[in-house]
């Protein structure tokens, strides 16, 4: 799904995975996990990728047969000048209300994330996160 | 208004309620500065039942207002925590510069 970087967007983001991840019949706690990993991803989109204008944000979710769902979040903004730095706990370039902790906790709820950017074209983020296993369940 | 705040005494209870994400965060951080700022609390209990999603917005928010209570020579209490919230508040290791029930 395609989007506009208007932070309105992140609950929908957020919860428009969250229905797409229903379908592994998932914990609670997997679920706030994938809430929280998309929360993050989007937000830094819509504060750092278009600092000065509205611009598009993607997201999209695959799942796959061993009940892994990767997330990935794109956009078309000004990219990530020192991606190490962007990853570090507490680093922020935003504003009061952030706390510089996104890649922390996206890494820490996801089994993994991967970040490919290039400055003046964007950044793309891939997540992946496998799921308990459930009787019944078949994808 | 995702902030419910009553006083008494110098001790001021405020309730959040909904999502603590970015998009909301900054009303929620003005209107606890605003009564911090009217009350001058010995005590902030900040009761987070009503949360139901919270995001790395949560924790620069709790870290502002624990700011903003130091400031004025009060303590911030952190009650309710939800567990989805907890545990990004445990992600941050936050409950080593402010405890959360």
């Amino acid at each position: 799904m395609s989007f506009l970087s208007r932070s309105a967007n992140e609950g929908f983001a957020r919860t428009a995975a969250a229905c797409f991840a229903a379908q592994l019949d998932p914990t609670l706690d997997e679920i706030g996990d994938v809430k929280t990993a998309v929360s993050e991803a989007v937000t830094n989109a819509i504060v750092h990728a278009y600092p000065s204008a509205l611009g598009k944000v993607t997201l999209r979710l695959r799942l796959f047969p061993d009940r892994t769902l990767e997330i990935t979040v794109r956009d078309w903004g000004i990219g990530i000048p020192d991606i190490d730095k962007a990853r570090a706990p507490l680093y922020t370039t935003g504003n009061e209300e952030r706390s510089g902790m996104g890649f922390t906790i996206m890494e820490s709820f996801m089994d993994s994330l991967r970040v490919r950017t290039k400055i003046g074209k964007g950044t793309t983020l891939v997540m992946r996160k496998r799921f308990s296993p459930r009787a019944g369940v078949t994808l | 208004m995702p902030v419910t705040c009553t006083s008494k005494d110098r001790s001021l209870h405020a309730a959040l309620f909904g999502d603590v994400d970015h998009h909301g965060a900054k009303e929620i951080l003005k209107e606890l500065e605003q009564q911090i700022d009217r009350v001058l609390p010995r005590e902030l209990l900040l009761d987070c039942a009503g949360v139901g999603f919270m995001d790395s917005s949560g924790i620069a928010v709790l870290l502002r207002t624990q700011q903003r209570m130091m400031a004025c020579g009060g303590s911030l209490r952190v009650v309710g925590v939800p567990p989805q919230a907890a545990k990004v508040l445990r992600a941050a290791n936050l409950q080593r510069i402010l405890p959360f029930e």
